[in-house]
């Protein structure tokens, strides 16, 4: 082995000091992303309200497929004003909303808020659609927006 | 039997019946035939409203009163300017004669709709049976049609909304107006502000129905159609304008 000038010398015994640091570092990290593996987002509480209702179809195709449904009826519902089909949003929280509070979202333990946070998919459906079931139109107060 | 076991026998049945086969449970390869689809909007009508001016009293807004009460347009807006308007009470009066009239104005539906030439995405659209409207899960909120529309049928919400009526999904960022109570009017009911005028001054019917209470009173009577010269062949009528 040839001899290394002294400078690199020193170089390399920082730089193994540096590395076991970063050995260190790793290890801490890894053990505190098993620490946050524990504490990960709960299972979704997927609470049925009408147990002797039947759902649209079969829980399994509701699992994978609600989502095409209402994507699918929505136009039909819209557009073509076909009224009183099987898949209705309205339907599905008439069924599903919580019998505690009344709607299908709220907390992990409402219908459709538990699955889609526990999936990361946020819906912009509840910007305009009403979650809560049962709810009757609002009379406009005095300083409401129709006015000329 | 037990009962689990004779309702999936049914499934399954079903399931074959209608050339579904299933890969794995939710997923078809060809998918079941489901029951028959629920008739829509038809081109064999076409909605109307006739307006009589001559009944509508200055200072009523019982129609608008009604329409936003249907329709949960309940919000309070911090600029009154941009309030949702989908009916508003309009007063004229003619500068030479003095005669003052007062009249409701809301989406005519056109059948030739200058807010569905302009629309980008193809949400505002005209249903079969010439019912005006904005599908909002297409509406990207650009407003090109409140500028196309010459009678100023159209808003847009600018807040978040929370007390809508569930039959009345609507809310921030997009366009909207009269749909001429869409909702009701698949039920067989008539719009609530025809519901509501106490001088029973609207009619809501079919206009391609000769033995409607429209067609009859447009037969009969004289009426306009605002901003006729446009030719957009609107579906709302005025009378004694
Ligand atoms: C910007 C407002 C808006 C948003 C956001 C919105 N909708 Fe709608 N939706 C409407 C309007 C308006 C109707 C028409 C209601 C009617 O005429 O009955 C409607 C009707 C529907 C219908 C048919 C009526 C029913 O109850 O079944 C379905 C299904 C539907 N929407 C699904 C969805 C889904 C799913 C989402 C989210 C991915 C969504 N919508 C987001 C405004 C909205
Ligand atoms: C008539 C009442 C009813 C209606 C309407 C209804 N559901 Fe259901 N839903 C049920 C019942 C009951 C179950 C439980 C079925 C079972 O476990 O066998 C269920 C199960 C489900 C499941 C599976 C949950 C799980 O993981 O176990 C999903 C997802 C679902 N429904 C979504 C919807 C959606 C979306 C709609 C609207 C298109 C809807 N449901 C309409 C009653 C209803
Ligand atoms: C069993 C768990 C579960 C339940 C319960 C559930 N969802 Fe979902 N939903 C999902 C998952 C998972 C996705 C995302 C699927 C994907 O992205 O492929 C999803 C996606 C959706 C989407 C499409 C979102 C988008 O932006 O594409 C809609 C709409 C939707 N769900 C509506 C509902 C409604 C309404 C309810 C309550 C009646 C509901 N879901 C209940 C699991 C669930």
């Amino acid at each position: 082995m040839t001899k290394l000038p002294f400078k690199l010398l020193c170089v390399t015994s920082r730089l193994r000091a540096f590395a076991s640091k970063l050995l260190v570092l790793a290890v801490v990290l890894v053990s505190g992303l098993a620490l946050a593996g524990e504490s990960r987002v709960a299972k979704p509480a997927v609470i049925i309200e009408k147990a002797d209702s039947q759902c649209v179809a079969p829980p399994e195709e509701m699992r994978r497929n609600h989502m095409e449904m209402l994507k699918h009826q929505r136009d039909k519902t819209l557009r073509l004003g076909q009224r009183g089909a099987k898949v209705s949003l309205n339907g599905c929280i008439e069924c599903h909303a919580s019998k505690k509070t009344g709607s299908v979202l709220g907390s992990g333990e409402n219908f459709c808020q538990g699955c889609h946070a526990y999936a990361a998919v946020h819906l912009d459906c509840w910007d305009c659609h009403q979650p809560k079931a049962h709810t009757k139109a609002t009379p406009a107060p005095a300083a409401a927006g129709a006015k000329p | 039997m037990s009962e689990t076991s004779s309702s999936r026998r049914r499934f399954v049945g079903a399931s074959v019946a209608g050339l579904g086969i299933a890969v794995a449970p939710g997923i078809h390869l060809i998918a079941a035939q489901g029951p028959a689809e629920p008739a829509g909007a038809s081109n064999a009508k076409r909605w109307g409203l006739l307006v009589d001016a001559s009944k509508c009293a200055s200072g009523c807004d019982a129609c608008v009163k009604a329409c936003a009460t249907e329709n949960g347009i309940n919000e309070t807006v911090a600029d009154a300017r941009q309030g949702s308007q989908w009916i508003r009470k309009i007063d004229l009066q003619d500068k030479r004669t003095g005669r003052q009239l007062s009249l409701p104005m809301m989406c005519q539906h056109c059948a030739n709709p200058p807010c569905v030439d302009v629309c980008p995405t193809g949400a505002s659209m005209k249903r079969a049976d010439g019912i005006v409207l904005v599908d909002r899960h297409v509406c990207i909120g650009c407003r090109y049609c409140m500028m196309a529309c010459p009678y100023k049928a159209r808003s847009f919400v600018h807040q978040p909304l929370t007390e809508q009526n569930p039959e009345v999904p609507r809310g921030l960022g997009c366009v909207e107006s009269c749909t001429f109570c869409v909702q009701r009017v698949d039920r067989g009911q008539t719009p609530a502000c025809v519901e509501a005028c106490p001088e029973g001054a609207m009619v809501f019917g079919d206009l391609k129905d000769p033995n409607s209470a429209i067609s009859r009173r447009l037969a009969q009577v004289a009426t306009t159609q605002v901003r006729a010269d446009l030719g957009l062949d609107t579906g709302v009528r005025y009378q004694g304008l």
